[in-house]
């Protein structure tokens, strides 16, 4: 099985990194892994998205067009990918940011406030963490050894206690319940 | 084996190299291949190398041809107009028959273009791009192990026959990641009596040049290139095929594009039609046997690239233009999707009936 993640919001909000841990704890997994960022003239405060497929098949080309799960952290992503979704697929919204809700009726949809929540939390900037330990819940995915492997892989050894912070985000988004 | 890693392509480009004892990177920053150079930007101090950001791309081509003349491996990274910009040197390090290597991280063109992935230096990659006649091996790496094992061969290439070797990529495969094994096996290290280390008045004087005033020394010189050159057409061509024994239609494409090609010939095999991938891993030399050997069985083709057209040509010419080829094509930064390459397929197959 194959599954394709498209992660979507502004500059800054961490999707870039979101998208490495889930790539980083599928190898630890001994799946196939793509990981395709959006480039371009970006900047922080721009739109920014990143492709993620893993899976057992070898993956042929690593841009995401139908995602089965979007993670959208603004409304400017909504907008733009919501219909792109597989029917039968997921979107997990961050609702403190996008005032709107989902139009479609055959995706799974997921409204989980998350910066708000990592600011009540002092975690400012890991909502994209609290969303990827829902996603990763939902998928029954949450394995916890991977999940710390990946992210010893993802921080950099200098900012050590950053590792309990985002497997603190991780734990919040696995036992947040709408 | 060694343990995978994530890497992005173009950081495995540059590991690549050190591994294969590539020492001296000359380069200046361009969107989309820029992490070549902050890769050896920071490792080569580290490592005893030298990391030179030039004042142009002008300069550093010039200095891979200083570097390569002293028998080092050397490497210079660019994207569409800095490989442009490039050409002058590329044609006096083929003329002057040096080992080098050349990424070029292609974006949409021409002129300035766009920074989103392009193939459309294929033309300038494959027919030589500078003046005079010439070639380089041309290399397409189309998923991030790729880009570290062919780095390593493009080395070994480049030493063994001593040209200059690009490695032809774009700005997709340079941006992903992907797991990649960096347990790569590199040839082991080619004499080079010819090179300009120093006589220790031992010797006579080395003299790397591309100059030569004497017509018919020229012609011999161009001869024996061109000699080498038929050589590197036998032995050195690398293609990989996908699902063509029993295929009525195969699609021909490389790097990015024979990527997203995967996806439609196995939706176009879903559907019941008898499609396959011919993806060159070389395009010069190019992979005419094999499409030949298609076009005898009269297999119709499809060529996709990021291209108003290129590598069709050279299909057309393998083929001797026996069967028919069709082109899937996308530019200014897009890359085609699979339903697009679906579609011709399709109509491709329906051609084949009509």
């Amino acid at each position: 099985m194959t599954t394709e993640y498209l992660i979507a919001g502004f500059g800054g909000q961490g999707v870039l990194f979101a998208g490495k841990v889930l790539a980083y704890k599928a190898l630890t997994e001994d799946k196939n892994v793509s990981w395709l960022p959006s480039y371009g003239p970006e900047m922080r405060g721009g739109t920014c998205n990143c492709s993620v497929i893993l899976g057992d098949e070898p993956v042929g080309t690593p841009i995401v067009l139908e995602p089965d799960v979007l993670v959208a952290l603004n409304l400017p992503s909504l907008d733009r990918y919501e219909d792109s979704v597989k029917p039968g697929g997921r979107i997990y919204l961050d609702s403190g940011l996008v005032d709107r809700e989902v139009r479609r009726s055959d995706v799974q949809v997921c409204y989980l406030p998350a910066t708000a929540l990592a600011g009540k939390n002092g975690i400012d900037g890991l909502a994209n963490m609290i969303m990827i330990g829902k996603v990763l819940s939902d998928l029954n995915q949450y394995d916890i050894p991977a999940i710390e492997a990946a992210l010893k892989k993802c921080i950099s050894a200098k900012h050590p206690e950053m590792l309990e912070l985002n497997f603190r985000a991780l734990e919040l988004g696995r036992e947040y319940q709408e | 084996m060694s343990q995978k890693v994530l890497m992005k392509g173009n950081e495995a480009i540059a590991e690549a190299a050190i591994i294969a004892g590539c020492r001296h990177y000359f380069g200046y920053p361009i969107t989309p291949q820029t992490e070549i150079a902050a890769y050896m930007a920071k490792r080569m101090p580290k490592i005893g190398g030298t990391f030179l950001q030039a004042e142009s791309e002008i300069a550093a081509i010039n200095m891979v041809y200083g570097a390569a003349s002293a028998g080092v491996r050397a490497m210079t990274s660019s994207s569409s107009p800095g490989i442009s910009l490039k050409q002058e040197g590329i044609s006096y390090i083929a003329g002057a028959e040096l080992p080098a290597v050349i990424v070029n991280s292609q974006r949409a063109g021409p002129g300035l273009g766009g920074i989103q992935p392009g193939q459309s230096d294929y033309f300038q990659a494959v027919k030589g791009g500078g003046h005079g006649d010439y070639h380089l091996i041309v290399l397409t790496p189309a998923s991030v192990q790729e880009m570290a094992e062919l780095t390593v061969k493009a080395f070994d290439l480049a030493d063994k026959y001593r040209m200059p070797v690009m490695l032809l990529t774009d700005g997709t495969i340079g941006q992903m990641m992907e797991p990649v094994s960096l347990d790569l096996k590199v040839e082991s290290a080619v004499e080079k009596p010819w090179a300009t280390t120093g006589t220790e008045m031992k010797r006579e004087h080395n003299i790397i040049t591309s100059l030569s005033l004497v017509p018919a020394e020229l012609e011999q010189w161009n001869l024996d290139r061109y000699a080498k050159y038929a050589h590197i057409e036998e032995n050195e061509t690398l293609w990989e095929e996908y699902m063509t024994e029993d295929a009525d239609v195969v699609v021909v494409a490389f790097g990015i594009a024979a990527r997203v090609s995967k996806n439609a010939v196995n939706a176009a095999r879903a559907e019941g039609i008898k499609v396959g991938l011919i993806r060159p891993i070389t395009v010069w030399p190019f992979p005419n046997k094999p499409l030949a050997a298609l076009a005898a069985k009269g297999v119709s083709m499809v060529c996709v690239e990021l291209s108003m057209g290129q590598m069709i040509e050279d299909v057309k010419l393998a083929t001797e233009c026996k069967v028919p080829v069709s082109l899937c094509k996308r530019v200014g930064g897009i890359i085609p999707t699979p339903n697009e390459i679906l579609e011709a397929i399709r109509a491709a197959k329906g051609g084949n009936e009509a």
